[in-house]
């Protein structure tokens, strides 16, 4: 399903892409000459890395998720992300949908310790969580925003952050539909999700996946054939978040329910 | 640290709904708020200057120097609050090097250096420089010097230097139009383009900015000239004050004809975000945008204006009224900026609740900055008139003869 | 200028492989490890491993209830990873009862779940599955074991009033045991003539009550209530 979609998108996206570049690249290099050519060359290259034999995503099955919090608490334990509430690179989120049609959504602590009982538990029409994190765009908008490149997607398709270049105006935050970047209070940089890439480019799972005691989550390259990740993608009928926004996640949902935004 | 963990703790419980776990932290505080104010005040400033020199309204010449002089005052600080804003102000100059050209912001730089070196710089040099070899001659030492360096050595005052000057001001000012246009529109970019954000993502944000600037500019420069009229003992050129109003109004009318547009359209296209934005509007920013922004800023402003400008009040109380609603746009037109940013920022993007902004008074974000911030192109705009006297009478290349008054008079 | 001072401050790896320094993606994939993996563990502790594998915990990694291990299995004696004994959040953040967890995920209710006892006293968390079918009823029916205890009634065993099949215990839904349903029931005790114990209280079932069945004013499990 997905596999498809995203093959009938390419041609689309190059094409706009392609479109964008002429103007600007030819303003561009007239105006500011050499400033811009490297730049631009290595942009155009990057438009082939879909192909590339590494090209990250996960799936996560909704009906398996269990809402224990072992992927939050493990991922601020791998990344060493601020204890505090109000910074996540993941998170889980519960949704209740009560007889009458209300829909109430909660996340105490981004339910790194788990969830409590709910109030109205007799009046529950369904119910389930979803664990959110970086849907590592393929159009990521963050990306698009960041003034000096200190936000980016590798050839393997990840969005990183560098921390080191990042001058904290945080208009990568404010363009994420997703909610899925902070500023980390202690380098004054923005920050997110990396899929783990320290753990990835090893050959190890991203921690929450190695935590996920039902197997919710499954992580994988997009285009190899034989993966759980590509069997999930041939099995399930898949859904990304706010595909309306035209980011192409590559985080990608089965059994998501309409009322997850 | 400490502190910024305790804020973002109280912060979790006003919060109404459900919010992203990361959306607890307001990212663009009162800071970014000041950027666009500041930066539609240059850009109205300029379009009022423009509309002397290229469409020759002959009223507004009092103000064609002093709009220019509060513009390049106003243009300084712009990029001090965004500075100050950066998590690292210390790598800002990355936006120079390594610009990347596909985000609104980087294009920031360009986009003011182009406008401060090449339009208002170039437009004051020129337009100042027959005086200033004139003043020079007449100055004590030191400011012969000052005089001398500011002119760059050129002091052809012959006939055809003089009226190359008049060319080049009116060449540049037709740049400067559309430079303007694209400053502030810019700004309305920045926020226009981000499609995360419902109630920011339109089409009409740039417009709307530029014409919010154009009302801000005009009312800022009516302010400022009422002001240093009294200052000066002076009587206000009353034709002048008249034209100044009723361009307030019509871009007020305009202004606020756009504003409807948007919110009629987007109640009416009524999209999966009319909910929230419904919630935001009757709650938090009641108060900014019901009360401040469309009550105070916009409608009374238009009712006085409107009625002051086409009855036979008596002068002074007519330039009462006008002072008074000039005023009121500038209320007004902060709490355009206001409610952009900051309400832009006070519901999820889950679109399932809303959290709160908490305004600190000390800290580098805090009201005490912002408020420096705004004081501060006024101390610039003081020394840039003791400098460069915008008055008409003080133009020795106009009147040779309104020389002497008109220097000591400031 | 611009170009003197962008070749002398730009950052030599800027764009080598887009618009960002490259070195960057280095930096990142340098951070270091917390959690291991399970083919770590699974190298030393390879008897857990292999009964973990075939267990209904076959999909959990050891890292989701030991924590993270990576500074174990650099240093083996210095560091080591937790080892839950307590009955708590280790067993009970998956296994506690929440509506939206999926149907058919083993779930129990804490507060009735053979209170105080430790998880691990019964199941093994290497190999969950539910050791044996339980000895007493008071393993299900722990509530009303409680009460029964503590009123006249303690004395008596289950049995006394339901039968209980034994395949109740392997199938609680499946073979419900039976209830009294007949007055005289409580009667073979209770009545004037009843050949019981003379301390018991007697009543005459004829006038006593007349046309409701005792339990619907004597509580069986606590009958002086």
């Amino acid at each position: 399903m997905a596999g498809q979609h995203d093959e009938r998108q390419f041609p689309r996206r190059e094409f706009l892409v392609k479109t964008l570049q002429l103007p600007c690249s030819a303003a561009v290099v007239t105006v500011l000459g050499p400033l811009a050519l490297g730049s631009d060359a290595a942009e155009a290259s990057q438009g082939d890395s879909k192909t590339a034999e590494r090209y990250f995503g996960m799936g996560i099955q909704v009906d398996k998720c269990i809402g224990c919090g072992k992927c939050v608490e493990a991922c601020k334990a791998e990344n060493d992300v601020p204890r505090e509430p109000f910074y996540f690179r993941t998170w889980v989120e519960r949704y209740v949908i009560h007889n009458d049609g209300e829909v109430s959504v909660d996340s105490p602590e981004g339910g790194i310790r788990g969830f409590p009982r709910e109030e109205r538990e007799g009046d529950v029409l369904r119910s389930f969580f979803v664990p959110k994190l970086c849907n590592q765009c393929d159009n990521p908008p963050c990306v698009q925003v960041c003034p000096v490149g200190a936000t980016f997607k590798t050839d393997d398709g990840v969005v990183l952050v560098d921390s080191d270049y990042c001058i904290g105006c945080r208009y990568c935050i404010q363009a994420c539909p997703y909610g899925a970047r902070y500023l980390d209070p202690r380098t004054n940089t923005a920050d997110k999700c990396t899929f783990c890439y320290h753990r990835i480019t090893q050959g190890l799972l991203p921690a929450c996946v190695e935590v996920c005691p039902t197997g919710a989550r499954i992580f994988g390259e997009l285009n190899a054939l034989a993966s759980p990740l590509r069997r999930l993608m041939r099995k399930s009928s898949l859904q990304v978040l706010k595909p309306a926004l035209n980011t192409e996640p590559k985080v990608f949902y089965s059994e998501l329910d309409g009322e997850v935004r | 640290m400490e502190q910024h963990l305790e804020r973002l703790q109280s912060a979790v419980e006003q919060i109404s709904g459900f919010i992203y776990p990361n959306e607890i932290e307001l990212h663009w505080g009162l800071l970014v708020v000041l950027y666009p104010y500041i930066t539609g005040l240059v850009a109205g400033a300029f379009i009022l200057a423009s509309l002397e020199k290229v469409f020759k309204v002959k009223e507004l010449e009092p103000t064609y120097r002093l709009a220019l002089l509060t513009a390049l005052a106003f243009l300084l600080v712009a990029p001090l609050p965004l500075l100050a804003h950066l998590g690292h102000p210390e790598r800002s100059f990355e936006i120079f090097l390594t610009p990347h050209f596909k985000s609104a912001m980087a294009m920031f730089g360009f986009v003011y250096a182009w406008y401060l070196m090449l339009v208002l710089l170039l437009e004051i040099w020129f337009d100042y420089r027959a005086d200033l070899v004139k003043w020079g001659e007449k100055a004590g030492a030191f400011k012969k010097l000052l005089y001398w360096v500011i002119t760059l050595g050129s002091r052809d005052l012959s006939p055809e230097a003089v009226e190359f000057d008049k060319k080049a001001v009116h060449t540049i000012t037709l740049i400067g139009i559309p430079s303007a246009f694209l400053l502030h529109g810019y700004v309305g970019f920045i926020f226009g383009s981000v499609k995360a954000n419902p109630w920011w993502s339109s089409v009409l944000m740039p417009i709307v900015f530029l014409f919010s600037a154009i009302v801000s500019g005009i009312s800022l420069v009516l302010l400022i000239y009422y002001v240093t009229t009294l200052v000066r003992r002076k009587q206000p050129d009353m034709a002048c004050l008249d034209k100044l109003a009723s361009f307030l109004l019509y871009a007020l009318i305009v202004d606020f004809s756009l504003e409807i547009l948007d919110f009629i359209h987007r109640l009416y296209e009524s999209e999966e975000s009319i909910g929230i934005l419904s919630e935001l509007i009757v709650s938090k920013l009641y108060i900014s945008l019901t009360i401040v922004q469309i009550l105070i800023g916009t409608i009374s402003p238009l009712l006085m204006l409107a009625y002051s400008r086409f009855s036979r009040l008596p002068t002074e109380l007519k330039r009462v009224a006008y002072f008074i609603a000039a005023l009121l746009v500038q209320v007004g037109i902060f709490g355009t900026r206001w409610n952009v940013v900051i309400g832009g920022q006070l519901f999820s993007k889950s679109l399932r609740g809303l959290t709160v902004y908490k305004l600190e008074l000390g800290g580098i974000e805090g009201l005490l900055t912002s408020i420096g911030l705004l004081i501060l192109p006024f101390l610039i705009l003081y020394i840039l008139i003791k400098l460069l006297p915008p008055w008409p009478e003080a133009s020795l290349a106009a009147s040779e003869s309104a020389a002497a008054s008109g220097t000591t008079a400031d | 200028m611009l170009l003197v001072l962008r070749g002398r401050f730009v950052p030599a790896s800027f764009g080598e492989t887009g618009h960002y320094r490259a070195d960057a993606v280095d930096v990142v994939a340098a951070q270091p490890l917390r959690y291991a993996g399970w083919q770590v563990c699974v190298e030393c502790h390879d008897s857990e491993g292999a009964m973990k594998s075939r267990s209904f915990h076959r999909t959990v990694s050891c890292e989701v209830c030991h924590g993270p291990a990576a500074a174990h299995a650099e240093d083996v004696e210095s560091q080591t990873p937790l080892i839950p004994r307590e009955r708590g959040a280790e067993c009970l953040s998956c296994h506690e009862y929440l509506s939206p967890r999926p149907t058919g995920f083993p779930q129990i209710i804490e507060r009735l779940h053979n209170p105080l006892q430790a998880c691990i006293g019964c199941h093994d968390p290497h190999d969950p599955t539910p050791p044996e079918v339980p000895e007493s009823c008071s393993a299900c029916h722990a509530q009303i074991a409680r009460t029964k205890a503590v009123s006249h009634h303690l004395t008596l065993e289950c049995e006394t009033c339901h039968d209980a099949r034994a395949e109740h215990r392997e199938n609680p839904r499946s073979f419900l045991p039976r209830k009294p349903t007949a007055r005289e029931f409580c009667g073979g005790c209770h009545s004037e003539n009843a050949d019981s114990p003379a301390d018991i209280p007697r009543v005459d079932l004829r006038d006593h009550g007349e046309r409701y069945l005792c339990w619907q004013c004597h509580y069986p499990h606590h009958p002086e209530s």
